[in-house]
């Protein structure tokens, strides 16, 4: 049994976009704190701190999740990936990635990290997803500047609906 | 913002989870998803002092065929239960219900048996689970205890677990080829529901009504289908609603009326 107290430091390791790494820390700490602060992963956004906005949503073991709403502690020894990992090595954007820039599906940009990891888990487990489901999907995040015309032509766009 | 200082701990098993429930007793919390609790904890509406980690314990992580009921463990995500191949042949509700329940991003985290736990009177997966009448399974040192949804569910997030209980499991009533239904009305999809609505048919004659957020717990009521507009407005006048930030009582009320009916006829044509 993992056990760890109040008071008590502890280390979390992960692997963070392919990577092996862990930072000291509490039981307390918010996975998207742990990303930001201890692991300097800033591109995972954080907003409402309860599970409604989606800008800090990031895959565990390849699966979406709000990293607000998970404990650094859940994550130990999980694999974690955040947008950070989506552009190759070079910069060069993904196909995802560049549907956003060819729809212009970002302005401030601040919602963008959340919605292009939760649809890089959706359709990676849906290649060929109808527009509803693109649509129940992005319900999953709010975005208060670019408006969802320009994301949703973007996902249709990477998921090839014309 | 975040939530305040509390022990960790994540057992292997269940006997090691009933051993510190023991110890700690309601200072402890159960965590398996989050999607509830550790909001309500980084809202410091919850201020447990022990945080039990149930996620990763394997024996929990099941779905099981029964024959007559199928057994979800307290591991098993939402998405999970909604991916499970044999679904929409013997749990046809819960295949309706289930894309209801938050977004697809809460789903591949929080758990069945969490939102049971939680016992929010708008949820989806409790209101599912009252109208199939089926039971929760809970374990604590004094052993195993199996109760029926309605007696589980007793106010809004209210249950009768004991402070040294854990859900370890939960079970749903087969009902392959039974004509269903389920809709509910909210402001947006995944945002709490006003009202929700599960119909059931029992047979040629009746159907079974279940109804979300007019009440603590969700309300089942057995009514005949020869005059379902009757049976219903009767209804509506016996449960007030309520009033919080999202709808009047008045609201409420004028909902069901309306939704109930078309719930009703539809699970009638699935069964036809």
């Amino acid at each position: 049994m993992r056990r760890v107290d109040k008071g008590q430091k502890v280390r979390v390791g992960l692997t963070l976009n392919g990577r092996k790494m862990s930072a000291e820390t509490e039981p307390r700490t918010l996975l998207s704190d742990f990303l930001r602060h201890s692991l300097g992963a800033t591109g995972t956004h954080v907003g409402c701190e309860h599970g409604v906005c989606g800008c800090c949503t990031v895959q565990i073991d390849g699966a979406a999740v709000r990293s607000c709403l998970t404990l650094a502690m859940q994550a130990e020894g999980r694999d974690v990936k955040t947008v950070e990992s989506l552009a190759g090595p070079d910069g060069k954007l993904n196909r995802l990635q560049q549907a956003f820039q060819n729809n212009h599906a970002l302005q401030c940009g601040f919602c963008t990290p959340g919605i292009l990891m939760s649809f890089t888990d959706f359709l990676t487990r849906n290649p060929k997803p109808t527009e509803e489901e693109l649509r129940e999907v992005l319900s999953g995040h709010i975005c208060r500047c670019t408006g969802y015309a320009g994301i949703m032509a973007a996902l249709k766009e990477a998921a090839g609906i014309s | 913002m975040k939530p305040r200082p509390f022990d960790y701990a994540r057992p292997d098993t269940v006997d090691e989870t009933v051993a510190l429930l023991a110890e700690y007793g309601d200072e402890a919390r159960i965590l398996a998803g989050g999607q509830s609790l550790m909001a309500m904890m980084n809202l410091r509406l919850a201020d447990p002092a022990m945080l039990i980690d149930i996620a990763r314990i394997a024996e929990l992580n099941h779905i099981r065929d029964l024959g007559e009921k199928i057994e979800v463990g307290a591991a098993v995500t939402q998405n999970k239960l909604l991916a499970w191949p044999d679904l929409k042949k013997k749990l046809p509700l819960l295949a309706t219900a289930l894309p209801f329940v938050g977004h697809f991003q809460t789903r591949n985290k929080g758990t069945v048996c969490g939102s049971i736990a939680h016992a929010d009177p708008s949820s989806e997966i409790p209101l599912s689970l009252a109208t199939l009448e089926g039971e929760v399974v809970l374990r604590g040192n004094r052993g195993d205890r199996v109760i029926a949804a309605k007696d589980f569910l007793l106010d809004m997030m209210t249950t009768a677990r004991e402070g040294d209980e854990m859900i370890v499991a939960v079970r749903f009533p087969v009902h392959a080829d039974r004509g269903v239904a389920f809709r509910e009305v909210a402001r947006r999809h995944g945002d709490f529901a006003m009202v929700a609505v599960a119909a059931f048919i029992e047979d040629k004659g009746h159907a079974r009504l279940g109804i979300g957020g007019m009440a603590g717990t969700p309300i089942v009521r057995r009514i005949a289908t020869n005059g379902i507009k009757d049976a219903v407005e009767k209804i509506v006048s016996e449960l007030e609603g309520y009033e919080d930030l999202h709808a009047s009582a008045e609201l409420r009320r004028d909902i069901l009326r309306n939704l109930a009916p078309v719930v009703i006829a539809e699970a009638q044509q699935c069964a036809a």
